[in-house]
């Protein structure tokens, strides 16, 4: 196994989901892009953690999951509260904040 | 050897047919399937990679809690289930040139650092306690952030959530 058949591997992935934040309306879609990065970026870590023979990357693969489980939890409350108020999780429409 | 480089092929082949799905089709809880695929297939790498604590984790973490968490997230927020006209932006087609000119720079940053490099094929299974060692070890302060992160994480989350 190459170290790059991995590494493109999780490029591919993270180049959806950069194109899946910037394309989808959603919140909760653009939520589901994001766990998409971060699962590329976990990727990285375990390919670099066998290519070095190092368990930190399994530590921070670790950590990478954590934080992401909280980071879906706040991220969905917030989405939860702006359609409370305003009915809908478009996000082109959540534009008071413009300057 | 070509077995490990068979299933890779197999693996990424879903995953990235997966992660296209997500960002591509009509319907919400659609795309939280199509996201479970891509999980799993995350995790099966996990274990090509001899990780095998964090493909478990990937599977309990993932697949587990967090689609529950998508999907519940999915119920309170729509009032139908079904196809949806607007999920996308009107200026959706920006992403394209974005991505794919971020893909042929990483691509293109990656062969030419890394090349033909092999990875060892002989290293051994990282056992679940070298992990803790290190964790409650040389990694025991990132280790008490990431419970407080994830103490206010949930209290945040209930404080936002809460009807009065």
């Amino acid at each position: 196994m190459l170290v790059n058949q991995f590494l493109i591997l999780a490029a591919v992935l993270f180049c959806i989901g950069v194109y899946g934040v910037i394309a989808r309306r959603n919140a909760v879609m653009v939520l589901m892009s994001i766990e998409l990065i971060l699962n590329s970026v976990n990727i990285n870590f375990l390919a670099f953690a066998l290519r070095n023979g190092s368990i930190d990357g399994h530590v921070f693969a670790l950590y990478i999951i954590a934080i992401a489980a909280a980071e879906v939890g706040v991220g969905l409350a917030l989405v939860l509260l702006v359609y409370r108020n305003r009915k809908s999780i478009a996000l082109d429409e959540l534009s008071e904040m413009k300057g | 050897m070509v077995a490990q480089n068979i299933a890779f092929g197999i693996i990424a082949a879903i995953m990235v047919v997966g992660a296209l799905r997500v960002v591509t089709v009509n319907n919400v809880v659609h795309a939280a399937l199509w996201l479970v695929l891509v999980l799993a297939g995350a995790a099966a790498q996990y274990i090509l990679l001899t990780a095998e604590f964090v493909a478990v984790t990937q599977v309990l973490v993932y697949i587990g809690a967090v689609m529950v968490l998508f999907l519940f997230g999915t119920m309170l927020t729509r009032a139908q289930l079904g196809r949806e006209k607007k999920l996308n932006n009107s200026t959706w087609y920006l992403g394209i040139p974005t991505s794919l000119l971020l893909l042929g720079v990483m691509i293109l940053a990656l062969t030419s650092s890394f090349g033909n490099e092999k990875l060892p094929t002989d290293s051994e299974i990282v056992s679940t306690q070298a992990i803790s060692d290190q964790i409650f070890g040389p990694y025991l302060l990132p280790f008490w952030a990431l419970s407080f992160v994830l103490l206010v994480a949930v209290i945040g989350a209930i404080v936002l959530a809460r009807k009065d």
